[in-house]
């Protein structure tokens, strides 16, 4: 018998044989086999991916984000790896066992013979409710423990690293670059990212026109950057090496250009690179407004018109770039 | 209906919409297509390369649809002004970069565009003085920048007094019918590849946050250094 509860359960041997197979021919264990393939199968492969895959896995090693990331994704891979397998084993040994040209292979059922299996049912939906239920349950005790895991968190984080020294970066995304603020450096400004190892960074996402995305790829973070938010995000870096910076929000007809390369570097050339830089832009520095979390766009450069009327684009709190202006709020 | 006349139905709707669909392609990639200036061949190999542009507050009727629209042009080789913002360059070459800012200026958005960079030494000149970064929130402002982002290059056009009486209207634009200032800066060209340019000053008048139109408009405030060894 070759109905759909017999499969499941793997008995074999009717009570009457089905349409198309030969009298007295008795089922193997259908389900049993698929079991064991897909246990070997499983067994193989998820220590295959983990030992040799997973350390190759993005976003890498850069940073404590990074690592984090690296290792939430092996593990969402190892949960769902098998569930793949599930799927493919059944299919294959679907197609080989049951195919229309074999010998003997019974006619497809229906009726009476095709009704369903409540052991089956249950442990399908208990299986679903633990992986899913599980994995939430996962996602959401490494976003506590790894300080947001490099998304931002909005001007309030709820996850703070607890190392004693942070150093802050200001992240001004605008129409189509982003430049890069130091406030514990006089608030030199900057086209360029350069990191110190062995810190942690709070990165302060913010933009003077659209809604951009900081997306630093080797870092593992990424933060929207909205104007007159301050969207903070955290890493703490491990490694020295290059960066990669994209706008991950289609904010334009640059956006495809809108990246740029940053540096971690040791501390000692982190300091040396920032020293020097300061005293270069020292000039540009003393124009800046004073440094804010965030700062509303102001409308010149066309002398307005394309501003909301309830908002003065000449009013000393409203420009960034224009006059000195007062911090418009604090993070 | 019959079965033949279905058919015929689909098979007139189906080339209308194959028809509508190129139209739309080919009308999207002809449109406006901006020529590009070839500045490989003006000089000899490894000489340098003089750049010479212009920005002008509204481009006037006679460079296309847009007469409203602020938008740079070039000199070509043979010294007529062009509009076109995509320009072919040798690579690993010095450009001597001349541009004549026929428009007035404000505070910047982003002070830090205030701050010459990526050029050759860190400085720009302004009528002839040198400067490394010009404060906009003083005299006449920024009209415009010429930056190069993937480069670090940027250049910020003091803009000319906005109370003279003789703001050029319309492209070309010249001295001394027109106010002027001249600022002028060297770079060097990377290796071979395109590399997009644009203003940082949100000078679309009208648009949202003053970055659309012009500003999102190759052949306008925005183009390509095209690179080629």
């Amino acid at each position: 018998m070759t109905d759909v509860a017999d499969v499941a359960t793997g008995q074999s041997g009717t009570a009457a044989d089905p349409p198309g197979a030969e009298p007295g021919h008795r089922e193997p264990r259908h389900i049993l086999r698929m079991v064991i393939i897909w246990a070997i199968l499983a067994a193989v492969l998820d220590p295959l991916f983990y030992f040799l895959v997973g350390p190759h896995v993005p976003p890498g090693t850069m940073t404590s984000a990074a690592v984090d990331n690296q290792f939430d994704f092996n593990i969402l891979f190892l949960v769902a790896l098998p569930v793949l397998l599930a799927v493919w084993v059944y299919l294959a040994y679907s197609v080989i066992m049951w195919r229309a040209t074999r010998k003997g292979v019974p006619e497809p059922v229906g009726g009476p013979q095709a009704t369903t299996h409540l052991g089956v049912q249950i442990g399908w939906i208990l299986t679903s409710t633990v992986i899913v239920l599980g994995l939430f349950v996962f996602g959401t005790v490494e976003l506590i423990t790894n300080d947001g895991s490099g998304g931002g968190q909005g001007p309030n984080p709820i996850w703070t690293p607890t190392s004693a020294s942070i150093l802050p970066v200001q992240v001004i995304a605008q129409q189509w670059k982003f430049t890069y603020r130091y406030p514990t450096f006089g608030g030199f400004e900057s086209q360029q990212l350069v990191l110190p190892n062995d810190t942690t960074i709070a990165f302060h996402v913010t933009s003077l026109d659209v809604i951009h995305d900081f997306w630093a790829y080797q870092l593992s973070i990424k933060a929207d950057a909205n104007p007159q938010l301050d969207n903070v995000a955290y890493a703490t870096t491990r490694e020295t090496g290059s960066v990669t910076v994209r706008c991950d929000e289609l904010c334009g007809l640059w956006h495809g250009a809108m990246y740029n390369y940053g540096r971690v570097v040791s501390k000692s050339a982190f300091f040396a690179w920032a020293k020097a830089t300061q005293l270069a832009t020292a000039a540009n520095t003393k124009n800046l407004p004073a440094f804010a979390w965030t700062y509303v766009p102001d409308a010149n450069g066309a002398d307005g018109g394309y501003y909301p009327d309830n908002v003065d684009p000449y009013s000393n709190a409203e420009v960034y770039g224009a006059v000195p202006v007062k911090p418009t709020s604090s993070g | 209906m019959s079965f033949g006349g279905r058919v015929s139905v689909l098979v007139a709707l189906f080339i209308v919409a194959v028809g509508f669909v190129l139209w739309g392609v080919f009308g999207f990639l002809l449109a406006g297509s901006v020529p590009t200036v070839d500045f490989t061949s003006a000089q000899p190999a490894g000489a340098p390369v003089d750049l010479t542009v212009q920005t002008v507050g509204a481009i006037g009727n006679g460079f296309g649809d847009h007469p409203t629209w602020v938008s740079y042009l070039v000199k070509d080789p043979q010294g007529q002004w062009i509009h076109s913002t995509i320009w072919k360059v040798p690579a690993h070459t010095r450009i001597n970069l001349t541009v004549e800012q026929y428009d007035s200026g404000s505070p910047l958005r982003n002070q830090q565009w205030g701050l010459v960079q990526g050029t050759i030494g860190g400085v720009a000149t302004y009528n002839g003085k040198v400067f490394r970064a010009y404060n906009s929130n003083t005299g006449n402002g920024v009209g415009h920048t010429f930056a190069i982002p993937t480069l670090g290059i940027n250049i910020p056009l003091i803009g000319v007094s906005p109370n003279a009486t003789n703001v050029c209207g319309q492209a070309p634009c010249s001295a001394p019918s027109s106010a002027q200032n001249i600022i002028k800066a060297s770079f060097v060209t990377p290796g071979p590849g395109e590399y997009p340019w644009q203003c940082f000053v949100p000078c679309g008048l009208g648009f949202l946050f003053g970055n659309g139109g012009p500003m999102s408009t190759v052949g306008y405030m925005g183009g390509f250094l095209d690179v080629v060894s």
